[in-house]
């Protein structure tokens, strides 16, 4: 009889934690998403009474929700519109979390050396102009590879991405009839090729096709052990996607980032730069009904440009060069 | 004798009153389905508008899709929807009946209940399986083997011209056919099986064979609850998802060939709209939706109005 007060007692205690436990709701991108649920794990580890909720239901359905004011910030594979900012009541600031590349993949039977792509012959291939592995470009781009006279078979995503956002970005930014004829973003009006759902369902197809071309990121190449090609870069170099080649193009962007980071990162200048990368950004609103939730919000900033980053590498991300986590740490003052 | 006249009595009047009890409970799950499918149009019809506002009919006639300029026409996604729901119809039918058949009438009892078992199994596989099976096995069959040898011996066909890519029209309504077929098995083989005995033993009487009596007896007898089961099938095949999309190439395009990569209703919804951004984008989609729900409707009401015209003969006879 004696023991049942003393639990109830623990019961209470128990409860009474819960309830001072602060619960922050998040929602947006899918892309970031396992680093992000690391993050919020470990920075509940660490701070037993943060709780972050982060659902990874896609950028633009992120945007919504922070819109709606559903959540308490967003988080997104393409910076906001002007816009899409004006819906907000709040003034969202943008914050990049990590970095994620997109790699050519491809399939042609009988060459063995590893291809290489300028930006021209990709903008070609995914118009359609390029038809035949055989072309003169392609053959400019790899010198000593005999390619065969064959019909390219194109594959592109066929769901709204980020990855599709980031590849037609770069291909706006090196070819000016990509950009008047079908321009950038998650789902785009694509000329030519066959749909694959998902990175998975593009690979899947560009395995199963002989003399397909099509795009995956980084991470997926990199996890499932696919071969890619090198992209040329602005500086003229063609540079394969790796962990440091996607941070040096951050490192190169960073001279001339916007105040309020909404930048593309594609095509960035620096000869060790890969070309189709771009960050991934959390929203967070400027400030916060709630004096608690702000600074709660603030550390957790702070302690993901400095230990947090650290976790990026192991899960394939690119983490931001040092100089983009300098401007970074000053916008979280600007948060109330 | 007159308490056992008043207790029946009794009985009688609970009864009644169990009885408008069990009608308005039933009245209510009834009404609710009603209540449902109108609220779905409602909120349909008002997430639309921007799109609805922007486009007007000219939705329902365009073939271009484009996010970027934000032109948008359904016409692709329902020209894709139809002809994958055909495709997969056309081979369902004969195989679904004609195993239905198999196994209400010929099969002995014992093979009868382990394949009708196994059958129903088969609907209940999810249905990214079915596309994941797809992807993996029909799409290099149809590529290596299939597709070839359709435009070797049919390809003076607008319908079987150009590349075998291995996806497209001809692979998704094979792979709703898969999807289809339990349902059309089961349903009929259960409407087959209720055929009254006595029909069977009068044809048997007067002289027919076994496969005749099956044939014109049992078969017409049986006709409402087949087509039933064909419906029920098609509404699946309408309405699928995540199969279609793995293997339908997702191309908003209409071609006239079954070996071009196409796009579905559901499928372009499902891929797009989580990251459909802006006004019009999603409402777009969501038109669609409205769009997948009135050709639902069209069709079943087509369906009705066959069944009327072809039974309504059956039932005079």
């Amino acid at each position: 009889m004696k023991k049942f007060p003393v639990a109830l007692l623990g019961l209470l205690t128990v409860s009474v934690a819960v309830g001072t436990a602060q619960q922050i709701t998040a929602a947006g991108a899918t892309f970031p998403a396992p680093i992000y649920q690391k993050w919020f794990g470990e920075y509940h580890n660490a701070h037993p009474d943060v709780q972050v909720n982060y659902q990874s239901i896609g950028s633009g359905a992120g945007i919504q929700q922070l819109t709606s004011g559903t959540v308490d910030f967003g988080a997104s594979d393409m910076p906001m519109t002007n816009d899409q900012i004006s819906k907000v009541k709040v003034h969202p600031l943008h914050f990049p979390t990590v970095m994620g590349a997109v790699v050519p993949t491809y399939n042609v039977p009988g060459v063995s050396q590893e291809l290489k792509f300028s930006g021209e012959a990709l903008a070609g291939i995914f118009l359609g102009t390029i038809s035949k592995w055989s072309d003169a470009q392609l053959a400019k781009d790899n010198p000593g590879v005999k390619l065969p006279n064959e019909d390219i078979v194109v594959v592109h995503r066929s769901d709204g991405s980020g990855t599709s956002f980031i590849w037609t970005d770069f291909l706006s930014k090196v070819s000016p009839q990509w950009k008047t004829k079908v321009g950038a973003n998650t789902s785009v009006s694509w000329p030519v090729g066959l749909g694959g759902k998902g990175n998975e369902g593009v690979s899947g197809t560009v395995k199963q096709t002989p003399f397909s071309v099509g795009y995956v990121e980084l991470i997926y190449a990199a996890q499932n052990k696919m071969a890619y090609g090198a992209v040329k870069n602005s500086a003229g170099q063609y540079v394969k996607a790796s962990l440091d080649s996607v941070t040096a193009a951050a490192a190169g962007a960073a001279k001339s980032m916007p105040a309020d980071f909404r930048v593309s990162i594609t095509n960035a200048p620096g000869k060790d730069a890969y070309p189709i990368c771009s960050f991934t950004w959390m929203l967070i609103p400027s400030s916060f009904p709630d004096a608690k939730k702000a600074a709660t919000v603030k550390s957790f900033l702070q302690w993901m440009l400095t230990d947090g980053q650290k976790d990026a590498p192991g899960l394939d991300y690119a983490s931001l060069p040092k100089e983009v986590v300098a401007q970074e740490t000053k916008q979280i003052a600007q948060i109330k | 004798m007159a308490t056992a006249v008043i207790e029946k009595r009794t009985a009688r009047i609970s009864s009644s009153t169990g009885d408008s009890i069990a009608r308005l409970v039933t009245f209510v799950f009834a009404a609710l389905v009603l209540l449902i499918s109108l609220l779905l149009v409602y909120e349909l019809w008002i997430a639309s508008a921007p799109s609805r506002h922007k486009l007007g009919w000219s939705y329902l006639s365009s073939s271009e899709w484009n996010p970027v300029s934000e032109q948008f026409g359904a016409l692709p996604f329902i020209y894709g929807t139809v002809v994958t729901s055909v495709v997969a119809l056309l081979v369902s039918i004969p195989l679904g009946v004609g195993a239905a058949i198999f196994l209400s009438e010929m099969a002995p009892a014992g093979v009868s209940n382990a394949l009708t078992f196994l059958v129903e199994l088969l609907a209940a596989i999810p249905s990214v399986i079915y596309g994941l099976l797809a992807i993996f096995t029909l799409v290099p069959l149809m590529r290596s083997y299939g597709e070839p040898f359709l435009k070797k011996t049919l390809g003076f066909l607008p319908l079987f011209k150009g590349p075998a890519f291995g996806v497209g029209f001809l692979t998704a309504g094979l792979i709703l056919a898969v999807m289809t077929f339990p349902f059309i098995i089961s349903v009929s083989r259960e409407s087959i099986l209720a055929v009254p005995r006595d029909q069977r033993e009068a044809a048997l009487a007067l002289g027919s064979t076994k496969w005749e009596t099956t044939w014109k007896v049992v078969v017409p007898y049986a006709k409402l609850g087949i087509i039933g089961s064909i419906f029920l099938g098609l509404a699946r095949a309408l309405g699928e998802t995540m199969a279609v999309t793995m293997v339908i190439g997702n191309d908003p395009s209409i071609h006239a060939s079954l070996l071009a990569p196409g796009y579905s209703i559901a499928a372009v919804i499902a891929n797009e709209f989580t990251e459909a951004t802006g006004s019009v984008y999603p409402a777009a989609l969501v038109e669609l939706g409205l769009v997948l729900f009135c050709l639902t409707i069209v069709i079943n009401g087509l369906a009705r109005l066959m069944i009327i015209a072809t039974t309504g003969k059956g039932t005079k006879r």
